[in-house]
């Protein structure tokens, strides 16, 4: 008897070593972020390890809030947020950050309202309102009046919006902020706001899944989330006066004047942008990384993954429904990559 | 020759029983100073906020991380309101359920009951928010509320449009969760009466139910209190499945059908990105009070314990 399991620890320790051995031959890439492109970024590291079997990239979508923080303290080796640093963010990390931005996305009004379907019609002002607290039934005169046709409850608005640090809440609070000066007074924009109403829910799939479970309840979240969950979205009034709806085609609309005039470091917003076709929320999404990279090995491996996603990786996107980035910008980023420092 | 000596002939100095000593003395005080390492760090972290806004942390409504104002009333209402609630339906629930597997039901069903109840305990919380969000918060919304609307809309607790996520659906999960731990613990209080003390009662004529009420429940009176806290402590803690059906909205409301937040929730959803030093050294405060809260609510509960058991002199 204690032969045998004497014979059997040894076969168990061998084993362990034998796995321990091929374990620390591939390199792990951590990152944490935005969860606004999460479905994209997961698509991307199962299509590059069939590709370099070598390196593994984990990915915690915590929010672009936790992905500035984690990349900032240097816990994680890139971060992501749909967020440009600021300039007290950007003096805070020790070395130099890069946006790197990989990928446009689109933030939509989702809802569940049983009867209707796609298209709800909302402008600025009405979803302000609706956000405010202002509005609080479905059956608004003044929702009823954009919607012609559309036949609204008269239920009370549940309306949903996100608990947790988030790049999607910069984009959508400062979408507010430019449309409705009440708004920009009382609440203004950041990953964290005071909401003045509304349910929580943790990251874009929490909203989701919030707006899934609950009738009449109204929230926004990143393009993606909504159409993989078979959630209806809004159209929204744009600048220009156009009832738009959130697509591949708007988003890049909406990126088109921002790119002539795109900053050196792309710290830039796609909110309320001129355009007939144009999206009104629509945002850049960037990954984080130090431009001298510490650990040379990792620094390669992340240099060569951004390579591919800027040219490889892109035209995964429209499948997901994110805008690839348009052809001066991709230019601009190739030049950025290849000046990271390893 | 030195690690065993013999039983007439205990030595001091460094011989087998004085390891042992030392070692459990040590293992004992490391908890002890494991909680004040916790108290002073938590202090510590949270100082920033403590200077800033005092005592009216305890009292503030507001919570901005943009404009840095920070009151926690809110949550400490929707901790101890969800907790207290959770527990007033929970603790009639557990020790019936206890009186049934030990006095009416017979052996082989009482067993069966109570291992059913222990695997309650054993579903980690996560599962309990998920069933909670997709399928409980729903049926309230669709049934529940609507049904507590027409018919009890009248009282301010009942009021209030149905949104599913609330208060209500809070208490209805807590209320699940603890129901296995104060139950397993009645259970073995209630085996523990002696069937003298049984047999007393009923030999002076008792029906079966005088008989509880009259010898087995006073026997086991602060072994039940030590369950109920031990629920209360769980209540009070709760993460994962409250964040998912309380709503997660910073508001005091009397009514149960509005959402709420409480303590650990919104130290979960925002300390992993809180934004500004101040914003994680207020949820550091928050933590610091639930800390406070609990051991407030334990120390409290020795002091009844301690009341009653003199009082009595019997019991466990």
């Amino acid at each position: 008897m204690n032969a045998i399991r004497k014979a059997f620890v040894t076969l168990a320790l061998f084993a362990c070593a034998l796995t321990a051995g091929t374990a620390g031959a591939e390199t792990l890439i951590n990152g944490a972020g935005a969860t606004f492109p999460y479905p994209i970024y997961s698509k991307w590291f199962s299509e590059y390890a069939k590709i370099h079997p070598d390196v593994k990239f984990n990915y915690q979508s915590i929010g672009s809030g936790g992905g500035i923080k984690q990349i900032t303290a240097q816990t994680v080796d890139f971060g992501a947020s749909d967020k440009p640093l600021s300039d007290a963010e950007l003096k805070a990390a020790p070395g130099q950050l890069l946006h790197i931005p990989t990928v446009m996305g689109a933030v939509v009004v989702t809802y569940n309202l049983p009867g209707v379907g796609k298209g709800l019609k909302l402008t600025a002002e009405t979803l302000t309102d609706i956000y405010m607290g202002t509005i609080t039934k479905w059956n608004d005169p003044r929702l009823v009046k954009d919607n012609p046709g559309v036949k609204l409850p008269a239920s009370p608005i549940v309306v949903v919006h996100r608990t947790d640090g988030s790049g999607t809440t910069a984009i959508f609070t400062s979408y507010l902020n430019s449309v409705s000066p009440a708004w920009k007074s009382k609440v203004g924009t950041g990953t964290s706001v005071s909401w003045p109403v509304g349910l929580g829910g943790k990251g874009n799939e929490g909203v989701a899944g919030q707006i899934k479970t609950t009738a009449n309840s109204i929230g926004y979240v990143e393009l993606a989330y909504a159409f993989e969950n078979k959630l209806p979205y809004a159209s929204l009034k744009n600048k220009d006066g156009h009832f738009v709806e959130p697509s591949i085609a708007s988003t890049s609309a909406a990126a088109a004047g921002a790119a002539k005039h795109m900053p050196a470091d792309y710290r830039t917003l796609l909110v309320n942008q001129p355009g007939k076709n144009a999206y009104p929320i629509a945002g850049f999404t960037y990954l984080l990384v130090y431009s001298h990279q510490k650990d040379a090995a990792k620094g390669k491996q992340l240099v060569d993954f951004l390579k591919w996603e800027l040219h490889k990786g892109q035209k995964m996107a429209p499948a997901l429904l994110y805008a690839p980035l348009p052809a001066n910008v991709v230019k601009m980023v190739e030049k950025t990559i290849n000046s990271i420092k390893y | 020759m030195i690690f065993s000596p013999p039983r007439w002939n205990i030595r001091h100095g460094l011989n087998g029983d004085f390891i042992f000593k030392s070692i459990t003395v040590l293992f004992a005080f490391s908890i002890l100073g494991i909680l004040l390492l916790m108290t002073v760090e938590m202090y510590q972290q949270s100082l920033p906020s403590l200077l800033k806004t005092g005592w009216a942390f305890i009292t503030g409504r507001e919570w901005d991380a943009v404009n840095g104002d920070f009151g926690a009333l809110p949550y400490i209402h929707g901790s101890v309101v969800s907790s207290i609630l959770s527990l007033a339906l929970a603790t009639p629930l557990s020790i019936a359920t206890a009186l049934f597997i030990t006095e009416v039901a017979n052996r082989k069903a009482g067993s069966v009951i109570a291992a059913l109840v222990e695997l309650l305990a054993a579903i980690p919380s996560v599962i309990y928010g998920l069933w909670g969000i997709l399928v409980m918060a729903p049926w309230l919304q669709r049934t529940v509320e609507p049904f507590l609307n027409d018919h009890l809309g009248f009282l301010p607790f009942f009021s209030g449009p149905p949104y599913g996520v609330s208060m209500l659906a809070a208490v209805l999960i807590l209320m699940i969760m603890i129901v296995p731990i104060i139950t397993s613990i009645t259970k073995e209080v209630l085996l523990a009466v002696p069937d003298s003390q049984r047999e007393a009662a009923i030999a002076l004529g008792a029906t079966r139910w005088e008989m509880i009420r009259m010898a087995v429940i006073p026997y086991g009176r602060s072994g039940i209190l030590g369950a109920v806290i031990l629920g209360l402590g769980r209540a009070i803690g709760e993460t994962m499945a409250v964040t998912m059906v309380i709503g997660n909205t910073p508001k005091i409301s009397w009514s149960l059908l509005d959402p709420a937040y409480t303590m650990p929730s919104v130290i979960a959803n925002e300390f992993a990105e809180a934004s500004s030093q101040l914003h994680g050294a207020a949820l550091m405060e928050i933590g610091l009070i639930l800390l406070v809260i609990t051991l407030i609510i334990n120390f409290m509960a020795r002091l009844l314990l301690w009341s009653m058991t003199r009082s009595t002199g019997g019991g466990a």
